[in-house]
């Protein structure tokens, strides 16, 4: 690889390069198997490859292209479970064309797929640290990866905690495994919106303000951030006021992505392809760039 | 003086570039080289020494272009118009993949198009060079562009080394000419003195000793190489242009907040052109179209350029709203981060950025001006450019 001083980073290293044999930009047709309404613009859609004798491998924290025959392709995070692999899941909010497409396919259509593709959540090397994870609204999506994984080796982590910002309290994504993770005693869950009626009982306001609640000792965390940009800025400033390291702190950023795979030009920040050297970065590798204006 | 290997040149005489031509048609590739089209010396197909324009010269400049006939016997008497390699090489349009749907079933398949063998006749050492850098891009990364990498493996290069740049050249700031030392299967030298009209020929691979056997040629002499050697040193003496590299990647990065940007910013009018003829720019969008019956689909890739504004759009609005955003993209890109990316700089000084931009925004001037106040800002004034 080129740029070799930028390589710092202690990202996993990636999976192999997509293993069928047609080319980078050609999907692979998968068939929608489940699809579940998480809010109301967002779905959750698992999805297993006609060729059921592939086996379907991911890291947390990449990404796939989904394809809707016709319409567009779009880049969107794989949520599941990365010790499965028969089937991909994905969580996807309407936004414009090719997101409501998604939207709006049924069981038994298909969607093309193409990767997973992208840098990881460094999880293996975050072995016997506390874990912090943050995320805001889909931000949740990009990370849940993480908490499977962490959670059934529990014992190789230090305290673990998640906290979690949405807009309402019905913009939040998977209430059953939310539910699920606030019950278990190893595990530290914090919630907050921006906004609520009456029936609310928990926190309002910005997500950073629960960072104050979760129990981490700063020098020995790593911190999983993904959400808009500007919560993501204003998390980091926090986290690094507070003592965590700048190469403790990862970040999943997000840019126009046409081709996935560094070939189309537009996910560049600075010297970057969030696409083959993100979407997941160390805060220390991109600082230069995070939170420029228009970079 | 540029070194030429004496047992690896050859002198040809001009009417034997038609044999050059006629042969490697009859191997099969498809001959492209310079023509007159539309006002402009564009690379489009030439099916003989005739077609090439011979005669002919331009002159260029900051946001103009121009051709005339001078009368001249020599073929090669101008340096580069608007297209070049990337045109043939990673076309403005491409298919990549058909879809095909029967119910709820998909199929998809790479497009089965076969490559185009091309020989790409007359190409500039900075035009080389670029081929080069998109080698670097779209074959040497992590993934490679299937189409650009069947298209390249293909590829025969006749490059003409440059006997009198343009006016908006600056391939000597950038290592990449006037005379090619690497890239090419044939180097041709155009030589028109007192000697007469020939080509002195060098050889850059099997395939180009190859086609040099099935030509007439001699041995070049000591007085051809020092012509041709003489010749490049000219032409290097003649580029007015120039850009100071050394230490160009940290100073653009620690001038990003500068404001001269808006400067250039409010000249530039994002029209793309510069992207467009630049022959290493790269960038691509794709397109989904299905036909009307819904039956089949395909993706086309076509050129994008950073200079639009959907370029970097996101939900709730593109990253780089400015103009003058869009041009430090651009320019970091290709002086900076370029190098970071891919060891090289995106730039091979070719000038066609600055010729073809219609408010003649100059990439030497702008990139010098920027080092200039960085240089003022560092307390360093004397020793800016
Ligand atoms: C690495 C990565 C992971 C992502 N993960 C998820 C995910 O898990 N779930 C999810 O719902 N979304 C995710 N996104 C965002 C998703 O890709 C965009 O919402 C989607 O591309 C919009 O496309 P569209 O055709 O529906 O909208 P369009 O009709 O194209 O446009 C709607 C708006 O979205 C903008 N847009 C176009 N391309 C992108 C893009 N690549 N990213 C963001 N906005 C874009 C357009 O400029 C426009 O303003 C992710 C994006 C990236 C880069
Ligand atoms: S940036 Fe301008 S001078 Fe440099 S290679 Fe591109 S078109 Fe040529
Ligand atoms: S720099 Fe010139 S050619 Fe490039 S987009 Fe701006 S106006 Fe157009």
């Amino acid at each position: 690889m080129h740029g070799g001083r930028w390589q710092t980073s202690t990202v996993l290293p990636r999976v192999d390069k997509t293993e069928h044999s047609q080319a980078v930009m050609t999907p692979a047709p998968y068939r929608i198997i489940r699809r579940r309404r998480e809010t109301p613009d967002t779905w959750s859609l698992r999805v297993e490859p006609y060729d059921r004798t592939v086996p379907v491998r991911f890291r947390p924290g990449q990404f796939s292209m989904l394809y809707v025959f016709g319409v567009g392709e779009v880049p969107i995070s794989i949520s599941g479970d990365p010790a499965r692999n028969d089937y991909l899941d994905f969580t996807v909010r309407s936004v414009g064309m090719t997101t409501a497409a998604i939207c709006n396919l049924r069981n038994g259509k298909t969607v093309g797929v193409r990767g997973p593709f992208g840098s990881t959540w460094p999880i293996e090397e975050s072995k016997g640290e506390d874990i912090v994870v943050i995320a805001g609204g889909l931000g949740l999506a990009p990370v849940r990866p993480i908490l499977f994984y962490t959670l059934a080796d529990r014992s190789d982590y230090g305290s673990m905690s998640l906290l979690y910002g949405a807009r309402n309290p019905e913009d939040f994504l998977y209430p059953k495994a939310l539910e699920g993770w606030r019950g278990r005693f190893d595990m530290d869950v914090h919630v907050t919106v921006d906004h609520a009626d009456r029936n609310w009982r928990s926190n309002v306001g910005v997500v950073t303000r629960l960072i104050p609640m979760a129990n981490f000792d700063p020098e020995h965390t790593s911190v999983f951030v993904c959400g808009p940009e500007i919560m993501m800025r204003f998390t980091v400033d926090d986290l690094l006021g507070i003592g965590v390291s700048e190469e403790k702190i990862f970040i999943s950023l997000e840019r126009n992505m046409r081709c996935g795979v560094g070939l189309c030009g537009h996910c560049q920040m600075g010297p970057e392809f969030i696409c083959k050297d993100g979407p997941v970065f160390p805060l220390s590798r991109v600082k230069r760039w995070f939170g420029k204006r228009e970079v | 003086m540029r070194a030429i290997q004496e047992q690896n040149a050859f002198i040809m005489e001009a009417r034997e570039l038609n044999r050059l031509i006629e042969t490697l048609a009859e191997k099969g590739y498809e001959t492209i080289g310079p023509t007159v089209q539309q006002g402009a010396i564009l690379y489009g197909h030439v099916g003989s020494a005739g077609d090439l324009p011979a005669g002919w010269s331009d002159q260029q400049g900051p946001g103009t272009y121009r051709v005339s006939e001078n009368g001249d016997s020599s073929f090669f008497g101008y340096v580069v118009g608007p297209n070049s390699g990337k045109s043939f090489l990673h076309p403005s349009r491409e298919t990549l993949m058909q879809a095909s749907r029967k119910g709820d079933l998909l199929e998809f398949v790479d497009d089965p198009a076969p490559p185009e063998r091309y020989a790409l006749i007359g190409l500039r050492p900075c035009d080389v060079k670029a081929i080069e850098i998109q080698d670097r891009v779209l074959l040497e990364g992590l993934y490679v562009d299937r189409k650009y990498k069947e298209r390249r493996d293909l590829l025969f290069i006749v490059t003409v080394n440059c006997a009198k740049p343009g006016g908006t050249c600056f391939c000597t700031s950038m290592g990449s000419g006037p005379a090619a030392d690497s890239g090419y299967d044939l180097a041709l030298t155009e030589l028109n003195d007192d000697r007469g009209h020939r080509f002195l020929v060098e050889v850059g691979s099997d395939s180009g000793s190859e086609l040099v056997a099935a030509l007439t040629t001699k041995q070049a002499t000591a007085a051809d190489i020092d012509s041709a050697g003489r010749q490049a040193d000219d032409a290097a003496e003649a580029i007015s242009k120039s850009i100071d590299t050394t230490g160009l990647r940290e100073q653009l990065y620690d001038s990003l907040d500068s404001p001269y940007w808006e400067k250039i910013g409010a000249r530039c009018l994002a029209c793309t052109n510069c992207t467009m003829v630049c022959p290493t720019c790269f960038c691509t969008n794709v397109q989904d179209v299905s036909d009307l019956a819904g039956n089949s689909a395909e993706r086309i890739q076509i050129w994008d350029s950073c200079f639009n504004a959907e370029f970097s759009g996101l939900h709730g609005g593109s990253v780089r709203q400015s103009i003058h955003s869009r041009y430090r993209q651009w320019m970091t890109h290709k002086l900076a981060s370029w190098e970071d990316q891919f060891d090289t700089l995106g730039c091979v000084g070719c000038g066609r950025c600055i010729t073809w931009c219609p408010v003649g925004i100059d990439i030497t001037e702008e990139a010098n001006t920027i080092r200039k106040r960085a240089g003022q800002l560092a307390g360093t004034v004397e020793d800016a450019p």
